[in-house]
């Protein structure tokens, strides 16, 4: 068990190496130069050239991705070419941001979605499982920013309910920030809970099929007992294993509500500056995520594994 | 159909003996036929299917011919009547720059319809391509293929889409290409799948000791013989290639303005939404709608070819 984390966790290093080249090399072949971007259309190519020298911009690309990778090993992730910023204090922030909203709509998500599910699975084919089935999936499939601007009409613009954007005042208290980070988190709710409730219901559906529920509803276990003592631990690997993929949507989805909310998280800070070709914060904001993604779906392996004695022991 | 989920409803061996599955001893060709008439027929006969061929008919139809129908064009301008709410002369209001909201909103399936179906039938063709490689030699380049296939997916597609827009620019066919090479890896998991398990059998044997080409064999044996499985991918890709396509273009890397799409729309009058949300709810509401079609279509589709 301990060997098989480590192993995964050795293989996510190449992973990340292989997808930074990828990426340096993608950017590298864009045409047109900061310097350029930087100061616009009508500055003198000697102050365009005298820029790019600056930041090294001139050099071979191999030796700009050694002296970017150099220095992104010891923290050291360069600045903005927008805003001359440091990238690394940068991202930290804007990442901190969005850890609050992913967290407070996963705090939502998780348990409605296997609340959910599991309502549906033990009503199999009677009205509560058809509602259910077909609302979640029917949300699931919505684009984010599209349930965004409904919940906005809704419960901005009608009930006066909410706030926008969904930014809180600088020095609010806890209560507050959370308060604003209610609304822009159920369009994510929306999307992501639809694959966590078929999930949990087809999971539950198989468990409760087994001929070991079978044994105890024949030993005289009251249902209660047999459906959340038996079934349920059982169900739920599979949405586990789906919870950890669901991150990499979630990520998906804070680009595009962060950016309909007005929320300075590091899904705006990312296409903020895929927008202005700012690639150093592009390059290193990928790689943060990529290497969160990666790391939360080996997180959900290792859950399942434990929920699953067979995966645990090694088959 | 060993790719679908088993269930105990399904049917068994025993079934073999009811009356509807006689023809399945017929000849070959002709079982293939009723098969196909069948799945016709009940797709048919499928409410699901219906509603959402329907829903996507209608905005075919409105972005080839709105400019007929409705009143005012989509990017005729009115700027005294900029921001008007929704009245009896505009039933949808109007936006910044008085164009007609309705007019604006029937008109903005167009870039999506382009870019979905055709991103889709792209990853099809490198998903199934690589399925079928890789499925049907197994092995080290099965192997090597799959990793390859995983570094791709470690990114989430959102993400991915920032870096080949900023890198590539933001034309239709960087769009359309873009999203179909993202799709690849998923299509190609699925269709090596159901290669895997044709592989083992006998008309594939029997194939191969008739000393055909392994070009020939994937292409005229299995190819013909995963078709569904291939069919119900295709559908269910091309729900989230309207999805990927409207939040690129909402992002602000899709077509760029005056263009009446509903991503850009919304991406542009958003800032309005707490004066003049009739701007942004409408074209909402209308993708939503479409997105929606093309899920129902899909899980029509699905159900048809797994019964």
């Amino acid at each position: 068990m301990g060997r098989l984390i480590v192993r995964r966790l050795l293989l996510v290093v190449p992973t990340l190496l292989l997808l930074s080249v990828l990426i340096f090399l993608m950017l590298g072949v864009v045409p047109g130069d900061p310097g350029r971007v930087k100061l616009g259309p009508y500055a003198p190519a000697s102050a365009v050239a005298q820029y790019d020298h600056q930041i090294g911009y001139d050099r071979p690309l191999v030796e700009r991705y050694g002296s970017w990778l150099g220095g992104f090993v010891v923290l050291h992730w360069g600045e903005s070419w927008n805003t001359n910023q440091p990238v690394f204090s940068l991202t930290m922030q804007r990442l901190w941001a969005s850890i609050q909203l992913a967290f407070v709509a996963l705090v939502i998500i998780i348990p409605l979605a296997i609340v959910l599910g599991v309502t549906a699975a033990l009503h199999r084919d009677g009205i509560a499982d058809r509602i259910i089935t077909v609302v979640s999936l029917s949300l699931t499939v919505v684009p984010e920013f599209v349930s965004g601007v409904v919940l906005i009409v809704l419960f901005v613009v009608g009930l006066k309910l909410f706030h926008f954007p969904a930014a809180p005042p600088p020095g609010s208290g806890p209560l507050t920030r959370l308060f604003y980070l209610i609304l822009p988190a159920i369009p994510l709710m929306f999307v992501e809970m639809g694959y966590i409730a078929r999930m949990a219901r087809a999971g539950m559906i198989e468990a409760l099929n087994m001929p070991y529920i079978r044994t105890a509803t024949l030993n005289g276990l009251p249902r209660r007992r047999v459906v959340y003592g038996h079934a349920l631990r059982n169900a739920m690997a599979p949405t586990v294993a789906v919870i950890g993929t669901q991150i990499g949507w979630l990520v998906g989805g804070l680009v595009v509500i962060e950016r309909l909310f007005v929320y300075p998280g590091v899904g705006k800070l990312m296409a903020d500056s895929a927008t202005f070709k700012d690639f150093p914060v592009l390059e290193s904001t990928v790689l943060v995520v990529a290497a969160i993604y990666m790391l939360s779906n080996l997180g959900a392996d290792i859950i399942v594994a434990f929920l699953d004695p067979r995966v645990r022991y090694g088959r | 159909m060993s790719y679908l989920p088993q269930s105990p409803f399904e049917p068994g061996p025993l079934d073999d003996l009811r009356p509807e599955a006689a023809p399945a001893a017929a000849a070959e060709p002709s079982e293939r036929t009723l098969r196909r008439r069948y799945v016709l027929r009940s797709l048919w006969h499928s409410p699901t299917f219906l509603v959402g061929a329907g829903i996507l008919l209608f905005w075919i139809f409105m972005a080839l011919f709105s400019v007929h129908v409705s009143k005012y064009g989509p990017y005729s301008i009115d700027p005294i009547h900029a921001l008007a709410p929704t009245s009896g002369a505009h039933w949808f209001g109007t936006d910044e720059a008085g164009r007609d909201v309705l007019s604006r909103t029937l008109a903005g399936a167009a870039t999506v319809l382009v870019i979905a179906p055709l991103s889709t039938l792209l990853c099809l063709l490198l998903g199934g391509s690589i399925g079928l490689y890789s499925g049907y030699f197994g092995g080290t380049r099965d192997e090597v293929i799959m990793r390859f296939v995983d570094v791709l997916l470690a990114v989430p597609v959102v993400v991915a889409a920032l870096v080949i827009v900023a890198a590539l620019g933001h034309s239709i066919a960087v769009i359309i290409l873009m999203i179909g090479v993202l799709f690849t890896p998923p299509v190609a998991r699925t269709i090596r799948a159901a290669v895997v398990s044709e592989r083992q059998k006998e008309y594939v044997l029997a194939a191969r000791l008739r000393g055909e080409s392994a070009v020939y064999i994937m292409a005229s044996e299995i190819l013909p013989n995963i078709l569904s499985p291939i069919i119900v991918e295709g559908t269910v890709r091309l729900g989230y290639a309207v999805f990927t396509a409207a939040t690129v273009a909402f992002l602000g890397f899709g077509v760029q303005p005056p263009s009446p799409d509903w991503g850009l729309t919304i991406s542009i009058d958003s800032q309005y939404i707490q004066t003049a949300w009739w701007t942004v709810l409408f074209p909402a509401l209308a993708l939503a709608s479409l997105v929606v079609g093309a899920n129902l279509l899909a899980d029509g589709v699905r159900k048809a070819l797994s019964e």
